[in-house]
């Protein structure tokens, strides 16, 4: 696709409102529980931290390519975009409110802005324990509507929150984006610098990144960092509706392609394409 | 860091069903029985260490790429197998000390095979099948979200060797620039931070404590007794929404989860669009 440099919108420079608005039908965006309601994190403060009344999750509901969708924003910019009480519950109660709406015969999407680190350590398990919930929520929800996963940078998306990801329908990445469960200094502190050295960015590039996820059949596009192009891959998604097959459901075919990896060794992420690439993804064979 | 190797997995899991081996074609990591509780057959699954492990990571007993992919294919199976009958309990017996923190394991897209694994729980307790989690020891972390978080009820053992955890006290620690002992600290007034399971109990999360004396080396009563709450934990699943409403309806949650509870009534109340009156 022709980029025109000069008329490109970044997206990844959008806050998290800004992004969420962004994806929305003109004119239909109305956020919901935004910081004029105070819903802050009751932990944060007894603990020196300053909360956020819109405790870092945008809510915004509106349509999508006419249909309803609902739009979750993590705020990057705030404690890395981790999931505390509030905005776990935010999160979860979207997903279910847009479950309920579909059972009663509205078709509603999700779309999940996901740049976290994961579990926001100062509420723990309270964090934890909405991670759990929110996956809960998306394998319902995903059943009636698509549930959309975008990480487009810098933050990335880790942790708990990767294997929301993982649920999701559709992944939406850019160049920009990494995915995976553990970040290079989390393996580095815990497996050593002879596993992952976290100062080598080629490899952490290489294996979380977005190109590389794409290519390998993780994720279902790869966009530049233009908020057009990313509106209109979101509205693409929407419009496919539920895919025939989940790719967290694709169990055989993943145990397949484990077994077949040669353990004695690392491997070069480049390796991966050839044999993952998307031709195995049954939910290219629709 | 040296710690104790995890027994527990092994040992509940023999008790509950005879068997300590894994089924044809697993990895040693993974152990899968169908065994009878009750009236009915249940089956029991349970992550343990495999010294030789194809994957390194697993050897110390991290949840890695064969685990996760094969807790989801056997839950799978036995969802598929329960099909047009009754359906059947599926226990997770825990004991698992986190993911698996390996290069080769974020190569291979571990977040996947993670979500996999809950994708398959899930989806049975939506299908119906009563989904009860045992933790015997620790359930840290991505280990938990991959095997038994998304169960319709958790019972743990009332025990210093019980956690359950987001994430374990050096890194924590580490994480949040304090020490272990202010860590602990701040547990004892912070409930969420705690890593002592009656803290944990607080939360609400918890269907239920149970006490046994002895919980490395399961002795033949208190098997009896695990069993019998057990089967009670699987009537009251049956008697109730297959989604994770419960976590929110303790007597606990409406306590300590009061903000989560609050958000969800105020996210309600504003969902549908209430348009002013125009004059």
């Amino acid at each position: 696709m022709n980029i025109d440099f000069i008329h490109r919108e970044s997206f990844i420079e959008l806050d998290g409102r800004e992004r969420a608005h962004s994806l929305l039908d003109a004119g239909t965006a109305r956020e919901l529980l935004g910081p004029f309601d105070r819903v802050e994190s009751p932990w944060l403060l007894m603990q020196g931290v300053t909360p956020q009344a819109d405790d870092g999750c945008v809510v915004m509901k509106g349509k999508i390519a006419g249909q309803a969708a609902v739009v979750i924003a993590l705020e990057g910019a705030f404690q890395g975009g981790s999931m505390g009480e509030v905005s776990g519950a935010k999160l979860t109660a979207a997903l279910d409110l847009a479950c309920l709406d579909c059972e009663k015969g509205i078709p509603t999407s999700a779309v999940m802005l996901l740049e976290t680190g994961g579990v926001r350590l100062q509420e723990a398990n309270l964090g934890l324990a909405a991670i759990a919930e929110i996956m809960a929520s998306i394998l319902a929800l995903r059943k009636y509507a698509p549930v959309i996963s975008v990480t487009a940078g810098t933050v990335g998306c880790f942790g708990g929150m990767s294997l929301a990801a993982g649920l999701s329908s559709y992944i939406l990445l850019t160049r920009e984006a990494r995915l995976g469960l553990n970040g290079p200094e989390v393996i580095e502190q815990e497996s050593g610098v002879d596993e992952f050295d976290s100062s080598d960015r080629a490899l952490i590039w290489a294996i979380h990144g977005g190109e590389q996820r794409y290519a390998t059949g993780l994720a279902d596009a790869l966009v530049e960092d233009d908020s057009q192009q990313v509106a209109e891959a979101v509205r693409q998604f929407v419009l496919r509706g539920v895919p025939l097959v989940q790719r967290s459901s694709q169990v055989s075919l993943y145990r397949e392609r484990i077994a077949a990896l040669d353990t004695s060794r690392q491997w070069d992420p480049m390796e991966l394409r050839a044999t993952w690439g998307k031709s195995g993804d049954e939910k290219e064979k629709q | 860091m040296t710690e104790p190797t995890r027994v527990r997995g092994r040992a509940w899991f023999g008790a509950l069903t005879g068997k300590t081996s894994p089924m044809p074609g697993d990895p040693n990591s993974v152990l899968t029985a169908d065994a009878q509780l009750g009236d009915e057959i249940a089956r029991f699954l349970c992550v343990i260490p495999d010294p030789h492990a194809r994957f390194p990571c697993a050897r110390d007993g991290q949840v890695g790429l064969e685990e996760a992919y094969t807790l989801a294919a056997r839950v799978r199976e036995f969802v598929d197998y329960c099909q047009s009958s009754i359906k059947r309990p599926i226990v997770a017996i825990v004991d698992v000390k986190s993911q698996a923190y390996g290069r080769r394991e974020e190569t291979a897209a571990i977040f996947l095979a993670a979500a996999a694994a809950a994708d398959a729980y899930g989806s049975a307790r939506m299908a119906g099948h009563p989904v009860i989690s045992l933790v015997v020891g620790h359930a840290l972390s991505g280990g938990f979200l991959t095997h038994g978080y998304q169960a319709n009820r958790i019972l743990a053992f009332d025990d210093d060797g019980v956690m359950i955890h987001a994430m374990h006290k050096e890194a924590a620690a580490r994480i949040t620039r304090r020490s272990v002992e202010s860590l602990e600290q701040l547990g004892k007034t912070i409930a969420p931070l705690s890593y002592d399971i009656r803290d944990f109990a607080k939360l609400g999360l918890l269907h239920k404590l149970l006490h046994v004396d002895s919980p490395d080396d399961p002795l033949q009563e208190e098997i009896q007794k695990v069993r019998d709450e057990l089967i009670a934990a699987i009537a009251d699943a049956r008697n109730s929404p297959t989604d994770l409403s419960n976590r929110l309806q303790s007597k606990e949650a409406r306590e300590t989860r009061k903000a989560s509870i609050r958000t969800r009534e105020m996210l309600e109340a504003q969902w549908i669009e209430k348009r002013p009156l125009s004059g």
